[in-house]
C-alpha cells in the first residue's frame, strides 16, 4: 500500500532568496490524521501548498495515493479535498449553491444533501455565504473539500480565528472524516488541536522538522509529563540550575520570573521543592502543578512559544 | 528510486467502480449558472449596467435635444432711447425668438458675463444702436444676426431676396442617434473591462482562483464560463439601450438585430480579452483598477462616445481608428443608423478581432491562477 502523501527533501526558494523549506520529508500513512505543527511563517503553509500540487517545489518528491503532480495531476484532483487558508468564497451565492458548483467540477461526488447535514450546514442552506458567521464559513469550506468525497484531505489552520464550540464542531467533522477511513493532513498552530486531533505530527520551525512522532511521545521525550511551576517573592531565585538536582527532575527552565520543571513524578519533587525553599528561608508566591503539553515540547525545542511573533 | 516509482500497482486504489454522475459540462453549466447568480444579486452591478447608461442616455438625450428654435435673451442699456429699441423688436417678425430686459449697465455686464444675456444693446441715439457681446461664443453671434435683423425690418428694411427655411430633424441625424450607439459601445467596454478584469482579480485576491484549481476543474471552462456571462449580459445592454432609444426618442435602426448583436458580441469579446490581459498579474483589486482606467480613459475621450474625433487634427485620427472602442463604435454606428452590411466594415471588425486576439493569447501565456 503506497503512503497516502509522501514527500522527500522538499525545498522552497522564493525569487532565490528566502527559503520558506528546507529539506523537509513526510510520510503520511492511509488513514492517519497528520499535524504540520509549528509557529506562523514556519513554512507550514508552503509546505501544504507543495503537498496540494499548487506550489512547484525548488527540489524534492512528492507523491500523493503513489502518483506525482507531474504525471497525474488531473486524477490527482478528483481524490483530493482541499481548505486553503483563508478562501473568501463568492458572498452572493448561497451555502447549497456554493456546494453544488464544487460539486460540480468532480466525476462523481457527495450529494450535497449529505454535505449539508454531515456539516450540519442544513439550516443554513439557502443563506447567502456572505451572511455566514465565521465558524459556518469555514465549516462551509471544508464542505468544499469534503463533497468531493475525497481519500486525502488537506486542511491548512483550519480553526484559526473560530470560537471554541466552532472548533470542536470541526474537530468533530475531521475525525468522523478519518473514522470513514480518510487521510487528514493538517496544519495548525494550536498545540491542543494537534494533541486531541492528531496520531502523528511532526513540529515545524524555520522550513524544517524539528520534532516528530506521536503527541504522546513527543511530551514523553520532553522527559516528564508534568510540568511543576513556582515563583519565589522578591527576585531571588539563585542559579536556575540549582532546581535541577531535585529529585525526579528532567529538565528546568526560566520565563518571566517562573520556573518551570519538567518532573516525571511530582509527588517525589514537590515536598522536596518545598523543603528547599524553606532551607534558603524563602517564600513561594505561587505554585502549580499541570500536564506537559505540546507546547512545552516547543518552548523546550526552539527557547520560543508558538505564537511569539 | 523516485517515490512515484516506489509507489504498488494503480489497482490498489482503482476509484469508484459505479458510473460518473458529473457529466463534461456539469463544471461549465454550473459556473455559467453561478457567475449569473452573482450578477443579478450584486445591485451595484445592476446599476453600473444597466441602469446607468439608461440614466445617461435620458440625461444626455434631454440636455441636448433638438429645441424649437432657441430663445435667445438679451440686455437693453437704460436709457431715454431704450424703451423705444424694445418697441421695436417686439413687433419685428422675430418677436418670439427674442426676449429683452432693460437693465443699467452693472447689471449687463454681469448678465453677460454669466450667460443669463447673449447680448447687450446700446441705443446711442434714436436710430443708432451699438452691440456689444463676445464673438466666440456661438450663440451671442447668433443673438447678434437675430437682433440685428429683427431692428432692422422694424425699421423698415426691405428685404431684396426671397428666402425661405425648410427645417430638418429627422430622426437618424439628431444628437441622440449619434449618441445611442456611442454608449452601447461605451457600455461593452466598461463591463467587458470590469466584468472579466477586475472579476477575476477579486477572485484572486480572495484565493477563489487558486481554490478552483485546487479542485479537477477544467481552467478552460472557467473561462468559457465567463465569456459566456458576458455574451449573455450583451445581448441585455444591447436589447435595452436600442429599446429605450426606440421608445423614448423614436430612434430609427436600420441595420439587422441578429447584425448588432454579432458586432456586439465581437465588441464584448475583445474587451473581454482586454480585461482577461489587465488582470493576468495584478494581486490587487486596487492595481487593476488603476489599470484599467489607464486602458480605457483614451478611449473614452477619442474614441467618438459623445461627440464625433473628426475635430481631432487627421494625423491624430488614424491613431484614433486603431482603437478597439473607435472600432466597434464605428461599427454600431454604421449598422444601426445606415443600415451598413458586416462584409463592408471588415476594417473595423478585423481591429476588434486583432485587439481580442492578441490580448487573448497574451493573457494565457501571462495569466497567473495563484
Amino acid at each position: 500500500m503506497p503512503a497516502a502523501i509522501e514527500c522527500r527533501d522538499l525545498r522552497k526558494t522564493y525569487d532565490g532568496k528566502v527559503e520558506a523549506v528546507r529539506g523537509l520529508s513526510l510520510a503520511i500513512e492511509p488513514g492517519e490524521c497528520f499535524g504540520l505543527l509549528g509557529p506562523n511563517g514556519a513554512g507550514k503553509t508552503t509546505t501544504i501548498e507543495i503537498l496540494e500540487g499548487l506550489l512547484e517545489p525548488t527540489s524534492g518528491e512528492v507523491s500523493i495515493l503513489g502518483r506525482s503532480w507531474k504525471a497525474n495531476a488531473r486524477e490527482l484532483r478528483e481524490y483530493i479535498g482541499i481548505s486553503l487558508q483563508e478562501t473568501r468564497l463568492s458572498e452572493k451565492l448561497k451555502v447549497r449553491e456554493t456546494i453544488e458548483l464544487f460539486a460540480s467540477f468532480y466525476t462523481q461526488p457527495r450529494s450535497t444533501e449529505e454535505v449539508l447535514s454531515a456539516l450540519q450546514l442544513n439550516e443554513k442552506s439557502d443563506a447567502l455565504v456572505g451572511n455566514l458567521s465565521g465558524g459556518q464559513k469555514q465549516r462551509l469550506a471544508v464542505a468544499t473539500a469534503l463533497v468531493a468525497s475525497p481519500r486525502v484531505l488537506f486542511l491548512d489552520e483550519p480553526t484559526t480565528g473560530l470560537d471554541p464550540q466552532s472548533r470542536r464542531q470541526l474537530w468533530d467533522i475531521i475525525r468522523s472524516f478519518q473514522h470513514d477511513g480518510g487521510t487528514v493532513l493538517l496544519t495548525t498552530h494550536y498545540m491542543d488541536e494537534a494533541e486531541r486531533l492528531c496520531d502523528r505530527l511532526v513540529i515545524v520551525d524555520h522550513g524544517q522538522v524539528i520534532a516528530e512522532g506521536t503527541p504522546t511521545d513527543l511530551i514523553e521525550r520532553l522527559g516528564g509529563h508534568h510540568v511543576v511551576e513556582f515563583a519565589l517573592a522578591g527576585n531571588g531565585h539563585g542559579d536556575t540550575s540549582a532546581w535541577q538536582s531535585l529529585p525526579s527532575v528532567d529538565s528546568v527552565r526560566s520565563e518571566d520570573g517562573v520556573i518551570c520543571l519538567n518532573v516525571r513524578e511530582p509527588h517525589r519533587t514537590i515536598p522536596a521543592l518545598l523543603e528547599r525553599v524553606d532551607q534558603q528561608a524563602a517564600q513561594l508566591e505561587r505554585l502549580n502543578t499541570r500536564q506537559a503539553s505540546l507546547e512545552d515540547v516547543f518552548v523546550n525545542l526552539t527557547g520560543r512559544h508558538l505564537r511569539d511573533e | 528510486m523516485t517515490i512515484a516509482q516506489q509507489t504498488p500497482s494503480q489497482n490498489e486504489i482503482q476509484k469508484r467502480t459505479a458510473p460518473p454522475r458529473n457529466g463534461r459540462w456539469s463544471g461549465f453549466r454550473h459556473l455559467l449558472g453561478a457567475r449569473m447568480l452573482e450578477l443579478v444579486r450584486e445591485k451595484e452591478v445592476v446599476f453600473w449596467v444597466f441602469v446607468f447608461p439608461l440614466l445617461l442616455a435620458l440625461g444626455l438625450g434631454f440636455a441636448f435635444r433638438n429645441k424649437p428654435a432657441d430663445r435667445t435673451t438679451i440686455a437693453i442699456l437704460a436709457g431715454p432711447n431704450a424703451a423705444h429699441i424694445q418697441e421695436l423688436i417686439q413687433h419685428s417678425p422675430q418677436k418670439n425668438a427674442i426676449r429683452s430686459e432693460i437693465v443699467d449697465d452693472v447689471q449687463a455686464a454681469k448678465g453677460l458675463r454669466l450667460g443669463k444675456y447673449d447680448l447687450i444693446v446700446a441705443a446711442i441715439s434714436a436710430d443708432q444702436v451699438e452691440y456689444h457681446y463676445d464673438p466666440a461664443r456661438p450663440e451671442s453671434v447668433q443673438s447678434h444676426v437675430e437682433v440685428d435683423s429683427a431692428l432692422e425690418s422694424a425699421a423698415g428694411r426691405k428685404d431684396v431676396l426671397a428666402t425661405s427655411v425648410v427645417v430638418s430633424s429627422e430622426p437618424g441625424s439628431r444628437y441622440i442617434d449619434f449618441l445611442i450607439p456611442g454608449l452601447l459601445g461605451m457600455n461593452l467596454m466598461n463591463s467587458g473591462m470590469w466584468g472579466i478584469g477586475f472579476a477575476l482579480v477579486d477572485m484572486r485576491q480572495r484565493k477563489l482562483l487558486k481554490r478552483f484549481v485546487a479542485t479537477p476543474m477544467r481552467r478552460t471552462d472557467f473561462l468559457m464560463a465567463l465569456a459566456s456571462s458576458r455574451l449573455i449580459l450583451m445581448v441585455v445592454e444591447v436589447g435595452l439601450l436600442l429599446g429605450f432609444g426606440i421608445l423614448m426618442f423614436h430612434m430609427r435602426v436600420l441595420g439587422s438585430f441578429f447584425t448588432i448583436i454579432l458586432i456586439g458580441a465581437l465588441g464584448a469579446v475583445s474587451f473581454g480579452g482586454l480585461g482577461l490581459l489587465t488582470a493576468s498579474r495584478a494581486q490587487k483589486i486596487e492595481s487593476v483598477s488603476g489599470l484599467i482606467n489607464i486602458v480605457m480613459m483614451p478611449m473614452w475621450i477619442l474614441s467618438g462616445v459623445f461627440f464625433s474625433y473628426e475635430r481631432f487634427p487627421a494625423t491624430v485620427q488614424t491613431f484614433i481608428k486603431l482603437l478597439p472602442l473607435t472600432a466597434l463604435n464605428d461599427a454600431l454606428r454604421a449598422t444601426i443608423l445606415e443600415g451598413s452590411s458586416l462584409v463592408s466594415q471588415t476594417g473595423r471588425l478585423s481591429v476588434l478581432v486583432l485587439w481580442g486576439g492578441l490580448s487573448f493569447i497574451l493573457a494565457l501565456r501571462w495569466f497567473r491562477w495563484t
